[in-house]
């Protein structure tokens, strides 16, 4: 288990650096599988996003943290904010998308993405803010890849 | 980091916008202002190619679904081409793919 913690000021630009890192950390230490990067990359990014735009509507300019927690089969990331928090289930919902007035909500869209590109999402909301932990479960071999599994126990035979 | 945004004169009436790059909470206004240009400079048929696109996030749905409905309320349409499926993805998640025509090429766009 090794656990990274990263710090951004709170600006839209460095979020791009956040899927940077969390999305080479996770292939490297092959945390998920390959197919799912793309899947915690987005969802960190929302988060992120999220963090930054409470920073922004109390005009703080303390740091966003983003700390990564890999465990035994799986990769937990927890972004944590210093805003005035928020409850994901008293947003407002917005007008199924086949219905024209969707087109009046431009927002909205990141806390629905997140909870369904992740196995697990919590949002943790307090006094001094709000964390969001997402949690990707399962190694490269997730995913019933059969000729993965047969590798892997080649692999365990050799050592 | 950069949005690339590339304008071209499709075939009547059609104008192509062509975007490289990642789309998120920091590139997305420059993609508004874009659109935002287009419409108020006539081009009222507008395909968005996101073939060159590395990373879409919901800032840059939100921003797709503002130049929409400008479009559309000024009779006019914008259309996408899209055929990567971690894009695709994002649009399908959301249930956008029943709001937008999604095309696999520009052509396919404009034939429609």
């Amino acid at each position: 288990m090794y656990q990274f913690e990263l710090q951004i000021p709170p600006s839209p630009e460095y979020i791009a650096i956040v899927r940077l890192v969390v999305s080479s950390l996770a292939s490297a230490r092959r945390a998920v599988a390959d197919e799912r990067v793309d899947d915690l990359k987005l969802a960190v990014s929302e988060a992120c996003t999220n963090a930054i735009e409470a920073h922004a509507s109390v005009g703080s300019s303390e740091p966003v943290t983003i700390r990564v927690t890999e465990g035994d089969e799986r990769l937990e990331v927890e972004i944590t904010d210093r805003g005035p928090g928020f409850l994901p289930d008293a947003l407002p919902t917005h007008p199924p998308v086949t219905d024209p007035a969707r087109l009046n909500f431009e927002r909205g869209l990141g806390i629905p993405l997140i909870k369904t590109l992740v196995d697990a999402a919590e949002f943790l909301p307090s006094p001094e803010g709000t964390t969001v932990r997402i949690t990707l479960y399962g190694g490269p071999s997730d995913g019933g890849d059969e000729t993965s599994e047969i590798l892997r126990a080649v692999l365990a035979d050799d050592e | 980091m950069e949005l690339g945004l590339e304008v071209a004169e499709g075939p009547a009436p059609y104008t192509v916008l062509a975007v490289k790059g990642e789309v998120d909470v920091y590139t997305a206004p420059r993609l508004r202002e874009k659109l935002v240009e287009l419409v108020s400079q006539g081009k009222h048929q507008i395909i968005v190619d996101l073939e060159g696109v590395d990373f879409l996030d919901s800032t840059g749905l939100g921003v797709l679904v503002g130049g929409l409905k400008r479009l559309r309320s000024n009779d006019g349409d914008l259309s996408l081409v899209c055929t990567q499926s971690r894009i695709l993805k994002v649009f399908e998640i959301t249930g956008l793919t029943k709001v937008f025509s999604i095309y696999d090429s520009v052509d396919g766009a404009t034939a429609s």
